[in-house]
């Protein structure tokens, strides 16, 4: 089983990701340059946070151009597993990939600090050890996180349980305190708070280990 | 050569906290006259070419395809002979 971390320019949470694969969770892992094409041998792909390209234009707007991303799309079309963390779901929505847009947060501010999530979906690869209902402690750190779609597609989200993590508060303005969701086939994750940043005690949190542990787990048994 | 000036606007049904946030600011410079304020993009292209109506439908495509993002912006091209 293999994870790779896609690098952007700009990214700035791809080191802490790929320390939790190696060094917390000891599966084998490597860097993914957003150039590349070709991703044969990897079971998991993750789409670290940071300011792609600058954030310019809008958060994740030039990113989905990469040539990576392509490969993603294909990936994720065979059964790839593919989860978006904070930038990296501002990429997959812009790429398409996950439905909705991110608009600036409502009051303006950059917020960054721990927030509490409800496990709203533990039927999914990533939420697999989680138990329904469950509160996580989770740290976000955006400026871009009001999460935006319309009536209909929203409806549709929550009818096929595609809401997979909700805000208590609601931090940002987000439609339905939504803060991470996957697509319609499951294997995709989008969500903005850091589980790279809450997978150990001494950080002030572990309850973001247990997707990756949940993404390892749902690979293992897929075998 | 053509010039083109696009306005991008967050669509008149999706909250611009940003808009808000200026209008309050302009109402608290005593600008009681504002009924509403909305903040947008513009996007300034020159064209290395005088066919309008081709660079029309390629200025539609860059909207389409990166300079708008069509779940949340509205965009409008304005184009011009350069000046």
């Amino acid at each position: 089983m293999k994870f790779g971390v896609v690098v952007f320019p700009g990214s700035n949470c791809d080191r802490d990701c790929y320390y939790v694969i190696k060094d917390i969770l000891r599966k084998p892992v490597s860097y993914i340059w957003h150039k590349e094409t070709d991703l044969n041998g990897f079971d998991c792909v993750i789409l670290p946070g940071g300011f792609s390209h600058g954030d310019y234009l809008r958060a994740g707007a030039i990113a989905r151009f990469s040539p990576v991303m392509n490969t993603i799309a294909d990936f994720a079309d065979k059964g790839g597993v593919v989860i978006g963390i904070c930038n990296g779901f501002q990429i997959l929505l812009e790429a398409g990939l996950l439905p909705g847009a991110m608009l600036r947060n409502k009051g303006l501010h950059f917020i960054c600090r721990y927030e509490y999530i409800k496990v709203e979906n533990s039927d999914t690869p990533f939420t697999g050890i989680y138990k329904m209902g469950q509160i996580l402690r989770m740290p976000i750190a955006h400026n871009d996180g009001n999460y935006y779609l319309d009536d209909e597609g929203v409806a549709d989200l929550e009818k096929n349980k595609q809401v997979v993590f909700r805000y208590l508060s609601n931090p940002n303005g987000s439609v339905n305190n939504i803060a991470g969701i996957v697509n319609k086939k499951g294997n995709i994750l989008g969500m903005m708070p850091h589980p790279e940043r809450s997978s150990e005690t001494a950080l002030g949190s572990k309850d973001g280990l247990y997707i990756f542990e949940s993404m390892v787990k749902w690979l293992e048994n897929k075998r | 050569m053509l010039e083109a000036e696009i306005r991008v606007m967050l669509k008149k049904t999706v909250l611009d906290p940003q808009g808000q946030v200026v209008k309050h600011a302009l109402e608290s410079l005593n600008h009681k006259d504002i009924e509403d304020l909305r903040v947008g993009r513009l996007v300034y292209v020159k064209l290395n070419t005088d066919d309008r109506e081709g660079a029309k439908q390629n200025l539609e495509k860059m909207c389409k395809q990166l300079l708008a993002n069509p779940i949340i912006e509205d965009y409008k091209i304005y184009l011009n002979p350069s000046t």
